[in-house]
């Protein structure tokens, strides 16, 4: 008999806390997926941040370090500058690498620090309870822009695959999403890739994950889903940004 | 092993390469950047090692904090406003039970203050800096050979009791040139400290994490901190007294402060007055019971500090009413010489009627 499901190796058997339809469980068992098919588990070391995925420890079967708010790129230079010879990998929401984390994932990315990350861009801020992140859509509705984010009052949403591909330490940049089956496909490859620019030792390489947050949308999955197709991907275009492997860089 | 005259920053940098770190992380503030330009010339590029100058202050301790989690030897310094920044990461370090050195070359504040030497972070330093319940081992070095020493007694503390260690210096420690003598060579082979995260290879994935959203958890580990922060006030407060066994007087000061001090209490003891120093070389743990043991015999107390009063409320508490304590102090980064700590000295010493 062929087996065309198994749980991943590195994925702890513990039940996810996250909200029915989150993109958080998703992403977590792409990256743990990856992580077995490329054998890293020995070799991985994850910071995980605060935020709803404070709790990925619980579920990663890998070394894991916390990281304060934001701080995740100069915690992975740090252990990656200490033992090279490790995986490093930081798993970073909006508001911790687009917000309060900017300058330290700026430097990291344009340090060319030889490490992964993945960003899981959902908008909000999840964990305090769906206040304005910095990508925010405009017009979009958070506890802290009741009135829709007014683009004079609180600015616009920031494109950080696109800021970041600008960058000469940074070797591999893409930008998916988790709402569909075929998109999440593609997610996989992107992650997989992301890591191997790491094992190359070609320099910073980031995934942006756009995933849905049903909760503090206010949607049911289904239209949560439907919504990144339908406005999300208009502000956050899916695709490879940067590239060095293929000599892509930055338009 | 012969001396060399080498400057405060420039020796704690040399020390702590002799200590065996690994690891430098830091950020250009003035009254400490020899340090810094000493380690990028000699530890950026020795094998094993690495230096980052960093982004900012917070994303250096941040840095310090991910070699501390990889099992290496990790040092960052800075002064007075750069060591507000980073009393975030010091939280995270005291919270993982990570070990890590930060130097602390103070200069005058509140704000961006001056870059003339002040020792006005003492309580900054000795009450934990940043949120919570916490302690850091705090040493308080006077000379450039303290420097050296203490830079390498930091580091196997912090490895010891897995606890961030400030070394309180300042901006005339950092600057000025001293003879010097570097205890120990370099080791050859850097050591990995055990239960760090290099891959769970052989063994369960492990995890180093400071949020817990159960309280009686935390609080457990609040205490288990405390249990350990109680040894380390057993095992290693350290003091200097100097001329204290028939004194009447007693200056108590830490730091450069201690060192001008002692030049006073020389010149009055050419002029007959009894007095003389203790002076704290732990500033946490502080040496409550020494000074209470002192406090039986001998009863007036002047403290002097370059801020506007800190350690002497801790001098208040140690001696808990049983000695009369008066204070002196010249902040914002202004140096008193000998002479004009002499004369605060005697006054007080006439005054009590100590003659």
């Amino acid at each position: 008999m062929k087996a065309v499901y198994t749980y991943p190796k590195s994925l702890k058997r513990a039940p996810f806390h996250y909200c029915p339809g989150c993109g958080h469980s998703v992403a977590h068992r792409l990256v743990c997926e990856v992580i077995d098919e490329m054998g890293l588990q020995e070799r991985v070391i994850g910071i995980p941040p605060p935020g709803c995925s404070v709790f990925a420890y619980n579920y990663f079967d890998v070394d894991m370090a916390e990281s304060a708010h934001g701080r995740g790129a100069a915690v992975a230079t740090g252990i990656k500058r200490a033992y090279p010879e490790s995986v490093v990998f930081t798993y970073q929401g909006d508001g911790d690498l687009a917000g309060i984390g900017t300058a330290e994932t700026i430097h990291a990315a344009n340090r060319g620090e030889n490490i992964t990350t993945i960003f899981i861009n959902n908008a909000v801020y999840g964990m305090t309870g769906g206040q304005m992140a910095p990508t925010t859509l405009r017009g979009m509705k958070t506890t802290t822009t009741p009135y829709g984010r007014d683009h004079i009052l609180e600015g616009h949403p920031i494109r950080m695959s696109e800021i970041l591909a600008m960058l000469d330490g940074v070797a591999y940049i893409e930008r998916v999403a988790v709402n569909s089956p075929a998109n999440i496909r593609k997610a996989k490859k992107a992650i997989a890739k992301a890591f191997q620019v790491q094992l190359d030792g070609r320099g910073f390489s980031m995934v942006e994950i756009l995933s849905p947050c049903p909760t503090n949308w206010k949607m049911t999955p289904v239209k949560s889903w439907q919504w990144i197709d339908e406005e999300m991907t208009k502000v956050f275009p899916l695709g490879v940004y940067k590239d060095v492997m293929e000599n892509k860089v930055a338009d | 092993m012969t001396n060399v005259l080498m400057d405060g920053n420039s020796a704690i940098a040399e020390a702590a390469i002799r200590a065996g770190c690994q690891c430098y992380f830091g950020y250009p503030i003035t009254p400490q950047n020899e340090l810094t330009e000493y380690m990028a010339l000699n530890l950026s590029r020795r094998k094993g090692c690495a230096f980052v100058q960093a982004e900012s202050e917070v994303a250096a301790i941040n840095m310090v904090y991910g070699a501390s989690v990889a099992g290496a030897r990790a040092m960052t310094s800075s002064s007075s406003p750069g060591i507000s920044l980073k009393q975030e990461g010091i939280s995270y370090l005291a919270a993982c039970e990570l070990p890590a050195v930060i130097v602390n070359m103070q200069r005058g504040g509140p704000g961006l203050g001056s870059i003339s030497a002040a020792q006005s972070d003492y309580f900054q330093a000795t009450r934990g800096g940043g949120h919570g319940d916490y302690r850091t081992i705090v040493l308080g070095p006077s000379s450039v050979q303290e420097l050296a020493d203490m830079t390498m007694r930091a580091f196997d503390l912090a490895d010891k009791y897995k606890i961030p260690v400030i070394i309180l210096g300042d901006g005339v420690l950092g600057q000025m040139k001293e003879p010097v003598e570097f205890k120990r060579e370099a080791p050859t082979v850097l050591a990995v400290r055990e239960g760090s995260l290099r891959g769970a290879k052989g063994r369960p994935s492990r995890i180093i994490k400071t949020f817990t959203s159960n309280p009686s958890e935390l609080e457990e580990i609040n205490w288990s901190l405390f249990r350990r922060y109680t040894l380390i006030k057993k095992e290693e407060t350290t003091f200097e007294t100097f001329l204290t066994e028939d004194a009447r007087l007693v200056v108590v000061a830490f730091g450069i402060a201690a060192r001008i001090a002692k030049g006073a209490i020389k010149n009055l003891r050419a002029e007959g007055l009894k007095v003389g120093l203790m002076r704290p070389i732990t500033l946490w743990p502080f040496p409550d019971e020494p000074l209470k043991e002192m406090a039986k015999t001998i009863k007036q107390y002047l403290v002097f500090e370059m801020n506007m009063g800190q350690m002497v409320e801790d001098v208040q508490l140690a001696l808990a009413g049983q000695g009369e304590v008066a204070f002196y102090g010249r902040p914002g980064g202004v140096i008193p010489n000998p002479s004009e700590v002499a004369r605060v000295i005697s006054r007080l010493y006439y005054q009590k009627g100590l003659k």
